[in-house]
């Protein structure tokens, strides 16, 4: 597998469907452990999915430049609002679905000058703490906010103001779903080094070590420059 | 509550989140000092929405996946090689290559990790085993790998762009100068050092050339020629009005696919790392971006901007005293905190004291070029350095850190007198906008 769970020559399809089977262990697996795991993969596969948008997102962006083009030497009109409306749609989304799983990826920028020099535990610690203090609060704060407003777009089915616009309501629904996603995440990290912590599982069991390097970084190639 | 938050970053928790932590702290410390009432901080989501909705940070994602197609279809490093072997003759050759690969293609990866790293792995190996000193090579790596935050197109610069208020065209105009600038004196500096000191810096062995030279022409025509014309046709139409940067990015972003594709790269692992690479790094960045929303969104209810504001526009010295202060906080903060966040932490604090003084228009972004190329000499400076931690992550042991650190050392030199240039002849950034 590689480091956020796709395993090679599999179409993401089958990972987004099929059930995972990984789970025949031969010791009892601590419950919490599965509940981790649990919000891990869902994460993990709106993840995979939302990383094909950006390849839609490239296409429609480019579609809408050229569109704005032919207008001018073509005699229908090609560009229209809903296009340029859905490429920020899905700027959105991607950004909102893939941060769950971007927190598990460890891809949020930290300043690691002093937490690179801690020890396993004294980064779980840190991460304990981080997730109780900042994230989680954060996170379920966002959504309070964020849940009236996008009520408040439903119930009016408030579209775009602009003549050919989408629907605007969905959007707007996606931000309070993503703090949600964002919170169980947080809830996982926390529940994971807080049974690491308390000696329940291993470092390894927690998914706490190793931070997976990427699989398919340039390597460096023996027959450089000949 | 800077100084808080401030102190949590350094404790290591990802920063988009220390951000809203500590601003709900400090939130509910307002409240209760009867500062602000909680319904002042319903103006948070439609603060995120704006984000979402903002078409300039649209453009990220597409430079991000452009920039990441070219590396990860192996494309970049096709490019870096056949500079190599065409500047491999001459002394020197190598480093040159380095630099100019440095300043066409680094600048669409935007972080500074990434474009460091690749070019590390790709570069230092190949320089090793031509001989080149550890010095000449990390030093040439990492000053290259920096200048591409500067020299458009860079997902920094539109990221800036948003922060000061000011277009992401002429921003890319106005670093144009500078950014070559710096790759001219590097470029230089090589020269000079093969010049004076052939054994750092040697050429190719005879036997390797006359084996290539047969290719090399096949070779420039199918390997350099399409990349850097993709980035001239970016370039070019951003620069001429043609094309916004989004469209731009998006058209780009589609044209390093093609030629991949053309090139028989086009696989699903390389396509499916550059997607997995633009989400995940896109993620990242509006995520800092949205922390750094209710940070300053509370910061300003607390009336902590004015205080500021009042701060920088009161040092002695009026405009000179704003700009030696906010240049020693860039660079001191450049150490230990990545490009991103101190567009969206710090700068905002600036940018009214800047409007303030009088910094407004083409000097706005003059000011932005100043900080960035700061932060570039910032990030090479030891011990703290982000380019050089990133090399030290990818280099052979071989290599010890401290030949890593005295190879900057001479890059630092040449980045403050480019800063300096910048500083005291703003028309070297004005002088090119209309």
């Amino acid at each position: 597998m590689t480091e956020d769970g796709f395993v090679p020559g599999r179409p993401f399809f089958n990972g987004l469907l099929a059930p995972r089977t990984h789970t025949s262990q031969t010791t009892p697996m601590h419950p919490l452990l599965r509940l981790i795991q649990g919000i891990d993969s869902l994460n993990r596969r709106i993840y995979s999915a939302t990383c094909w948008l950006t390849l839609v997102m490239v296409l429609i962006g480019a579609f809408n430049a050229l569109a704005r083009y032919g207008d001018r030497f073509l005699p229908v009109r090609l560009s229209s609002n809903g296009w340029i409306e859905l490429q920020w749609y899905f700027f959105s989304l991607v950004f909102l679905a893939a941060a769950p799983h971007a927190l598990r990826l460890e891809s949020h920028v930290r300043v690691d000058v002093f937490y690179g020099r801690l020890s396993i535990r004294g980064k779980a610690w840190v991460d304990l703490l981080g997730g109780l203090l900042f994230l989680l609060p954060f996170c379920i704060f966002a959504f309070y906010l964020a849940w009236p407003s996008a009520m408040q777009s439903f119930d009016i089915r408030e579209t775009s103001p602009d003549p050919g616009g989408l629907s605007r309501w969905p959007i707007k629904l996606a931000v309070p779903i993503a703090f949600v996603l964002l919170t169980l995440q947080g809830v996982a990290e926390v529940l994971r080094r807080a049974l690491f912590l308390a000696g329940k599982v291993t470092a390894k069991e927690a998914g706490l070590v190793p931070a997976e390097p990427e699989v398919d970084q340039v390597a460096p190639d023996p027959e450089a420059t000949s | 509550m800077f100084a808080v938050v401030f102190l949590m970053i350094f404790l290591g928790y990802p920063v988009a989140f220390s951000l809203g932590g500590v601003a709900l702290v400090f939130a509910y410390l307002g409240v209760e000092a009867g500062y602000f009432g909680w319904s002042y901080l319903t103006a948070f989501p439609d603060r995120v929405f704006g984000v979402m909705s903002n078409q300039i940070l649209l453009a990220v994602p597409f430079f991000i996946f452009m920039g990441t197609m070219l590396e990860r279809s192996k494309l970049a490093e096709d490019l870096l090689r056949t500079i190599g072997l065409l500047f491999g003759p001459m002394r020197g050759g190598l480093a040159l290559a380095v630099v100019f690969v440095g300043t066409l293609l680094a600048a669409a990866t935007g972080v500074v990790g990434a474009s460091v790293v690749a070019m590390g792995m790709i570069s230092l190996p190949v320089m090793m085993r031509y001989g080149y000193s550890n010095e000449l090579s990390s030093g040439v790596i990492c000053a290259s790998g920096t200048l591409g935050q500067i020299v458009p197109p860079s997902v920094v610069l539109v990221v800036l762009a948003d922060q000061l208020q000011v277009s992401v065209g002429d921003l890319f105009v106005g670093s144009l100068v500078p950014g070559l600038m710096l790759a001219g004196f590097y470029a230089l500096y090589v020269i000079g050092v093969a010049f004076f000191r052939p054994e750092c810096a040697p050429a190719m062995p005879k036997a390797e050339r006359e084996q290539a030279s047969g290719k090399l022409i096949g070779q420039v025509v199918r390997a350099l020629l399409p990349p850097l014309f993709l980035i001239l046709v970016v370039l070019g139409s951003i620069f001429m009005g043609v094309a916004t940067p989004t469209e731009a990015g998006a058209l780009g972003a589609v044209g390093a696919m093609i030629l991949a594709l053309l090139n028989g790269r086009l696989t699903l692992p390389a396509l499916r790392g550059t997607m997995r690479e633009t989400t995940k790094l896109t993620s990242m960045v509006v995520f800092l971006l949205i922390g750094s929303t209710l940070f300053s969104l509370v910061f300003r209810g607390l009336e902590g901007d004015l205080w500021i504001e009042g701060l920088l526009t009161n040092l002695p010295g009026g405009r000179i005293g704003l700009l030696v202060a906010c240049n020693l906080a860039v660079f001191v903060l450049g150490f230990f905190i990545d490009f991103f966040e101190i567009a969206f932490i710090i700068l905002p604090l600036m940018v009214p004291a800047a409007r303030v003084l009088g910094i407004e228009g083409d000097e706005m972004v003059w000011f932005g070029v100043m900080l960035g190329m700061n932060l570039q000499t910032s990030f090479l400076t030891p011990p703290f350095g982000f380019s050089l931690f990133y090399l030290r992550g990818v280099a052979p042991k071989e290599i010890p850190t401290s030949a890593i650190y005295r190879g900057a050392l001479p890059f630092i030199g040449i980045q403050l007198i480019g800063l300096a240039i910048v500083v005291l002849f703003p028309e070297v950034v004005t002088g090119m906008l209309d």
